[in-house]
Order: structure tokens, then sequence, then C-alpha cells
């Protein structure tokens, strides 16, 4: 052999091929900062993400589990129609009466959400005469704080807008599905036409031209509430809702910090 | 326990009492299952190669380099199910190119890729560095080509050549252990870090992922080495299968006292979860996590390895190679048992500790059992590629240093 490498010229090439791909990632902060900017969630051109601060609330006790909301929004946002992929949907709890004898309080929670609600609600099994109350309670991304699904995606492609909406960038998203493991309210699911995360987006491409989501759009009893925080109307909605209603957040111990309350909440909602 | 309002529809899996509608359908399956259990067969059998390199354990010279080979075959697949389970493989170097940095799943690229070149083909070919030049000379053909190559050109084989790649080797297996543990350990945080699912979010996950990868890893190499030596003719090293049955053994004890100690915490803290996660444990996962990882995965090599360990002497030596090949076997698919019933057993109820769903794995299909099996095949289809060209019959491993005779005239 004519050449004959030295082990220091071998390695030395070795770890500037190393150093040379370990620095890809300062690179990184401005594809994300650019990303962000042209997220494909539908805000159209001119859309100022950080002059408002989207809030929904909702309101069990107005709710009569008619299930338009989780309908229309599976139109509207082109969900699949198979009762395993919702953005939104409704949970009927019923909670029995102690039994006789007991010194308990309250009984049994059943808990349905058939077709999660789109159908409306079979009569429930229990006897009227057992139940002690049933209420029904819509779900959708709690928009939180501290998003555990933004925390876990690998490739940045959820992300918390600057107006509080949390989004998925479907064109960057990789599939692997750990933000969907992440949610600790199962508001995430796998779109197998797209092969992405997907989840309540709050309708973005509606509210950034000034449209009230279809769900809240739709529904018949206004249960759902929503407003911008940074820009609100005269006796705002949301404003008289925080002030009138005792609220809680799902799961609060998780320390998520879900920014979507709910009023008339019992304590065997989860 | 967990009563359902029968309200049944179609084109959704079996469910009893209530489960989120989003969570119905099991997301990670087994192509999931198999990627913790290959990268931890990968630390394991690296770590039993670092007991001879840096501790020193002389009787573990004989699988040293087999220890060393299993780890890469293994290491060479793990990406294997990550790729085949992403919903965009053709996006997967995104993960290396724009990590988000809090997501523990984007630091996977870089564990890895320091792992397998910073650590095991690094060491690999300063161990094997001398042997290539030898080989090189007197092999012929392409064969002599391929060791040509690995050489990379460094044919320097004086002593203080030598001395100098054993001294890199060595350090190189001190900065490797932690990286085993690393690379493991990191696995586990994956699992660790979802506080969503009190069947995962755990500060043992880790932990108890790093110990039951090096009792993977060493009983895969117990029973790798005891075919190999059946199946080449060979006696068996009684000395080195004795020592590597003792640390099996005490890799065990650890492993199986951290889960023990989960439990026995889950079970005391008892918060919100451990209803469902009882019923879990002695419903959907009876088979696989009370008969299969503890009772045949645990408990049974427990005791063998434990009677061997107090009665050495009184049992026969071939009374005790089989001991430790259905030990260590059993051991091998118990922490397959484990991988599974962390994975799929944390998908199987809901996060709102409601009720459970069902899973039917498919026949085909990208996470179906095919792809599976071959996936768990692959690796011993490449180490056998690499036993033939790295790990001859006739080449008795040398004591460090001197040069084992040439691969080509394998019987």
């Amino acid at each position: 052999m004519s050449k004959s490498f030295s082990r220091r010229g071998v390695l030395g090439s070795l770890g500037g091929i190393v150093g040379g791909l370990l620095s890809l990632p300062v690179a990184r902060h401005v594809k994300a900062a650019v990303q962000r900017v042209f997220a494909s969630a539908g805000a159209p051109e001119g859309y100022d993400a950080t002059k408002h601060w989207w809030l929904m609330v909702i309101d069990i006790d107005r709710c009569i589990g008619c299930g338009l909301c989780a309908e229309a929004c599976k139109n509207e946002n082109h969900v699949p129609k198979v009762p395993t992929y919702f953005r939104t949907w409704i949970e009927r709890y019923i909670i029995k009466k102690p039994r006789p004898g007991t010194t308990e309080t309250r009984g049994e929670t059943l808990v349905d959400s058939p077709n999660g609600g789109i159908d409306g609600f079979p009569p429930s099994l229990v006897p009227r005469e057992e139940i002690l109350k049933s209420f029904f309670v819509p779900k959708l991304c709690n928009l939180c704080h501290q998003s555990p699904c933004t925390q876990a995606c690998p490739v940045g492609a959820t992300f918390d807008a600057p107006d509080g909406a949390v989004l998925i960038d479907p064109n960057y998203c990789i599939g692997c599905g750990f933000c969907i493991q992440a949610c600790p309210y199962g508001c995430r699911y796998f779109n197998p036409e797209t092969k992405t995360a997907d989840k309540c987006s709050l309708c973005y491409h509606r509210i950034t031209r000034g449209l009230k989501p279809a769900c809240v759009e739709i529904c018949p009893t206004g249960a759902r509430i929503f407003g911008d925080l940074k820009n609100p109307v005269p006796d705002d909605p949301i404003l008289r809702f925080v002030r009138d209603k005792k609220v809680q957040t799902l799961k609060p111990h998780l320390g998520t910090e879900p920014r979507v309350l709910y009023a008339g909440m019992d304590k065997e909602v989860r | 326990m967990f009563p359902a309002l029968a309200t049944l529809v179609e084109g959704v899996p079996h469910f009893d009492g209530f489960v989120y509608p989003n969570e119905l359908l099991l997301l990670w399956s087994v192509l999931i299952v198999i990627y913790p259990y290959v990268t931890g067969l990968v630390a394991g059998a690296f770590i039993l190669a670092s007991l001879v390199r840096v501790f020193e354990v002389k009787a573990l010279e004989p699988v040293y380099r087999l220890s060393l080979l299993t780890a890469l075959s293994f290491l060479l697949v793990a990406p294997m199910p990550l790729l085949l389970h992403l919903g965009h493989p053709e996006r997967c170097l995104q993960i290396m190119m724009t990590p988000h940095l809090s997501s523990p799943m984007a630091m996977f690229g870089f564990v890895y890729a320091w792992y397998l070149m910073a650590v095991l083909l690094l060491e690999l070919w300063f161990d094997y560095r001398k042997d290539f030049v030898e080989w090189s000379r007197s092999e012929v053909g392409l064969k002599g080509i391929m060791y040509r190559i690995f050489t990379l050109g460094v044919e320097d084989v004086s002593e203080p050549s030598v001395r100098l790649d054993a001294r890199l080797g060595r350090i190189i297996t001190v900065i490797g252990i932690p990286s085993a543990f690393l690379l493991h350990g990191y696995v586990g945080f994956i699992f660790g870090s979802i506080k969503a699912n009190p069947w995962w979010g755990n500060v043992l996950m880790p932990i108890i992922f790093i110990f039951s990868a090096m009792v993977s890893g060493i009983a895969l190499c117990v029973c790798l080495y005891m075919a190999i030596n059946w199946g080449r003719r060979i006696p068996q090293d009684i000395v080195c299968i004795d020592m590597m049955g003792k640390f099996l053994f005490y890799a065990l004890v650890i492993d199986a006292g951290l889960e023990g100690l989960d439990w026995v915490h889950r079970l005391y803290a008892a918060d919100e979860s451990i209803h469902i996660l009882k019923t879990l444990a002695s419903g959907k996962l009876f088979y696989t996590l009370l008969v299969g990882q503890a009772c045949m995965g645990t408990v049974v090599p427990f005791l063998l390895l434990g009677a061997v360990q107090l009665f050495r002497k009184k049992i026969p030596t071939l009374a005790r190679e089989r001991m430790y090949f259905v030990s260590a076997a059993l051991v091998v698919l118990g922490v397959f048992a484990m991988r599974w019933n962390v994975v799929i057993g944390g998908q199987l109820f809901s996060k709102s500790l409601r009720g459970f769903t069902s899973h039917k794995m498919e026949l085909a299909g990208q996470e179906g059992w095919l792809v599976g099996l071959g996936l768990i095949i692959l690796p011993f289809v490449i180490l056998t590629v690499l036993l033939k060209y790295f790990l001859p019959a006739n080449a008795v491993l040398p004591p460090r240093g001197e040069t084992s005779a040439a691969p080509g005239h394998a019987v």
C-alpha cells in the first residue's frame, strides 16, 4: 500500500464529519421560526396571530347531548367518518343512586359516547328510578398552557400558536404518534388519510377569518362559548362566564394547565 | 368493575367500560414492542463485553467478540421498527435536522448515531484492526479486499501501534458503558416521561429499562454462545458460562427488585390509577405479565440460577449448562413479554381510567405478525453473516494483542 493513513488522520476526518452533523441543530431555530409563520393551519394571509387570544369555555348545564357539534366538526374538518376519530365528542355521564342501605352519597358512574354522540344517545339501560343524575360533557382540545403534546413532538410539527391555539403542521408531522400518547385527554388521533396526528384546531381556518368554530356555530343551546380575550366584545360572554360561574379544568393534577374551562362539572368527570 | 352502558357501535374494537373514542384503536403495536426490546439487547450485550474490556473479567474473554458482534447486529436493526411505524417515514431525517429539544424522542437520532459510530464501530475497529491487517494479507480475492477496506488504510501493526489500539479500545469501552446506559435509559425515558399514562409515567422506568436490558443482553449472549458451540461442535467453556450465569443472576436480582419496588410503590401510594392498573395486570395482561414476565421470565430463572449459585459444586457440568440455557432462554422471552406489557398494556386501558379497549394483531400489514417476526429474525441473519467473516470457528480467541487464525478456513 503506497499511502498509509494515520489513525489520527482517519479519526480526525470522522470527527469533522460528526461535528458538521452536530452543528445542524443551529439551523433548526431558523427553520422552526419560518415553519411557524407558514404553518399550514389555514390562516389567511395577513392574519396577525399576536393580536388574538382565543378561548372556548363549556357550560355543562346547557349541553343537551344532541351531538350536532361533533357532527359539524367532522364535516367542517374532514375528520374520517368512523367512530374512532374525533376532534370533539360528547360524553354522557349517568350517576346512579347509592345502593339502598349504604351510607354512600352516590352510586356507580356509567359513561358512554357512542359514535362520539353524533347520532345522539340511546335511552339509558339504567332504569330511570335508579338514576341520581345525568349530564353531558363536550370534549375538545384543552388548549393547555403547558401542552404535553407540544413538548413531546420530536420535530416541532405541533406548536403553541401566539393566539392560544395548539396547532399541527400536517406537512411537517412525521406521524410518530408520540403527541397522541402524551395527551392526557385523548384529544388527538392518528388520521389514517393524512398519516399524521390530528386534533381540534378551534377551526383555525374559520376563526382567523372572523367566524366561530363550527361546533360553536351550530350548538343550539350555547353550551360552547367562544371568544377572543384580546378583543373582548361589550359584555363579553366569556368574561361573564368566568365571573358568574364556578369553573374547573380537566385533570388539573397533571400540571398541563388547560385553558378550556368547564362550568357545572361534577367530580366524576375525567 | 368497569360497567358499560351497552351501546355497542359498529366498526369499533371490543371494549369494556368507557374509553375515549380516539383511544379505541391502539396506536403503537408490535413494532414499538420490538424497538425497546432490540435496543435493550444491544445495551445488554455491550455491557457484557465491557466486563471483559474494562473490568477485566478474564473468564468472559471467549464471549467478548461475540457479544460485540451481537450488539452490532441488533443495533443495525434497531431503527427499522421505528422507521416502519412512522406515518411519514420519508420525513424521518427531520428528527435530526430540526430536533425539537424538549422531546425525548428527538434525541433518538443522536443517541443512536453516537452509540453506533462513536462507540460500537470504533471499539470493534480498534479490536479487529490488527486482525484485519493480517487477514487482508492472508486472504485473496474479494474477501481480502473487504478486510483491506476495513483496515481503513491503517496497516501499521507494530507493537506500539497495537498497544495503542488496545488502549484506545479500552477508553472507548469506558465511554461506551455510560453510552449503553444512555441508549437504553433514554428508551425508558420515552415511556417514563408520559405523565398522561400512569402505566408509563414513572421515574423508575429508565432504570428498569437499563437493568432489564442488561438481563436480556447477557441472557441472549448465553444462549448464542452455547448454541454456536453446539453448532460448531466445540466443547462448552464452562468457566465462561458459569461467569455469565453469575452476572445474569445478579442483574436479574436487581431487575426483579426494581420492578417489585415499582409495584410495591404503586400499591402503597394507591393513586387514582391503581384500580385500573390492578385490573389490567390481573385481566388483560394475565398471561403476558403474571405468567410470562413474572413467573416464567423471572421467578423460574431466578430459582434455577440461584440454585446454581448456591450448589454449583454439587451440580454436574452438563446439568449446569442446561440450567443456564433454559434460564437464559426464559429470560430472553420474559423480557420480550415485559416490553409487550409496557407498550401494549399501556394502551389497553383508557386515560379516563374507566375502561379497556382490545387489540388483535393482524397477520400481514405494517404492524402484523410477519413484519414483527421478520424484524426479530433479521438481527440473527446479520449476526450469522458477521460470524462467518469476523468470528470463524477456528479463530480461537487469543489473549488481547495476539493474532487469531485466518478466518477463511472456517470449519
